[in-house]
């Protein structure tokens, strides 16, 4: 019964929203094959509410299936599918095609500056080798009052909460150019998990984090470019908490 | 599976209504260039000046240290420097300095100051604004000096 309902109303509600021809251009590279990645287009009919994410998946299911990208929740929320789009660092998932310039090509490539496996898919280890060093974890020695939790004043929570929202895509670290030359940099994602933990009252391993972040290739590589800003999917001030905890080493203390 | 060579496996075949995807030539092998906004440009540009200053200042500091040498040749050196060429030259010279100097206080601002950091757009224009400020101020009597000798 349901499932009748379904049907009968599922083309009719699909065919209301208008098409579009779009040319994907996409960066494709087979390390078993290519020596360089290359360049191939593909032709979708897509709609108005669909996305990068649901042309790729278009393309991989109905035209070449060889074609490799991640993705998991595809809501923006696990940070699998960050890549670069028309030259810029997004989500494919987040990225509706009509609000790009779908008379132009839409160019889509691999993430910058982390070594490309295949296709859209890039080594990510060297990304989360930065995020464990600056150990974004609680460090607390005592026991909680009471035995049971850890309060925090509702100013003290607010004062780390933009970076609380990261999801670990990388799409700030590898849109920044400090980082593309310099794969040393522990890039902003790292220094945006130390700020969340340098900045809640709770934790006591601030010291810590500092020490790991003063050094060459700590927060003083960061030239303020603001890349990582623009590029984050979830909106995080990343340019901000990164000059927050440049000042807190200064200060030494958060 | 033995006896099957590369002929006999069937390709994949277009299936539906899209045509097979097109083989383009490597339009930027390299991938495309990251489009950064103003902040990153701004970084370029502050990279290049800081580097041809540096050049600068290398000349400068040698020619100037000629006078210790022999006054003589260090007039004659300073005397090749009066021409349409090198007073084009040091229109550069003072936009790249310019530039350079007002850039360095913008990073200043905004790695020191948060309504800096929260405003860069900002403070990336008061930056353009004061730099053509600087060179209408400078270049036309410059460059009447330059063309009037």
């Amino acid at each position: 019964m349901a499932s009748d309902v379904l049907e009968k109303k599922g083309p009719r509600a699909h065919d209301a929203v208008p098409t579009f021809t779009v040319t994907m251009i996409v960066r494709r590279f087979d390390p078993e094959v290519d020596e360089e990645p290359r360049w191939v287009d593909y032709d979708l009919e897509m709609h108005g509410t669909d996305r990068v994410l649901d042309a790729l998946h278009k393309i991989k299911w109905e035209i070449d299936g060889s074609l490799a990208f991640r993705r998991s929740c595809a809501h923006g929320v696990c940070g699998s599918d960050a890549m670069r789009i028309n030259g810029r660092n997004r989500l494919a998932c987040k990225t509706l095609l009509k609000d790009l310039d779908v008379s132009q090509p839409i160019y889509v490539e691999a993430l910058k500056g982390l070594p490309l496996e295949k296709d859209l898919i890039v080594d990510m280890e060297p990304f989360f080798d930065s995020f464990r060093d600056v150990q974004p974890f609680l460090m607390a020695s005592s026991k909680p009052k009471d035995g049971k939790e850890r309060l925090q004043s509702p100013e003290e929570r607010a004062r780390f909460d933009d970076t609380t929202k990261c999801i670990l895509c990388a799409a700030c670290t590898s849109s920044c150019p400090v980082f593309w030359t310099d794969g040393q940099y522990f890039g902003p994602a790292a220094i945006v998990n130390a700020h969340r933990f340098i900045f809640d009252s709770r934790d006591e391993g601030a010291q810590v984090r500092m020490d790991i972040l003063n050094d060459k290739e700590g927060v003083w590589r960061c030239r303020t470019t603001f890349n990582c800003t623009d590029a984050c999917p979830r909106g995080i001030q990343v340019t901000q908490a990164i000059a927050e905890v440049k000042q807190a080493i200064m200060r030494g203390k958060p | 599976m033995p006896g099957i060579s590369a002929e006999t496996v069937p390709s994949p075949a277009p299936r539906g209504k899209y045509p097979l995807p097109r083989l383009t030539k490597p339009k930027a092998p390299a991938g495309t260039i990251y489009r950064g906004n103003v902040g990153m440009w701004s970084w370029v540009l502050h990279r290049i000046t800081g580097v041809a200053i540096f050049f600068f200042l290398l000349v400068h500091i040698l020619d100037t240290a000629l006078v210790r040498v022999s006054p003589e040749a260090y007039n004659a050196v300073i005397g090749t420097y009066k021409n349409p060429i090198m007073g084009l030259g040091e229109v550069a010279l003072v936009a790249a300095i310019g530039l350079h100097a007002l850039n360095g206080l913008r990073i200043i601002l905004v790695d020191f100051w948060a309504w800096g950091t929260k405003h860069q757009k900002l403070l990336q224009w008061i930056v353009v604004i004061l730099w053509i400020i600087l060179l209408i101020g400078f270049v036309p009597r410059h460059l009447m000096n330059v063309f009037s000798e």
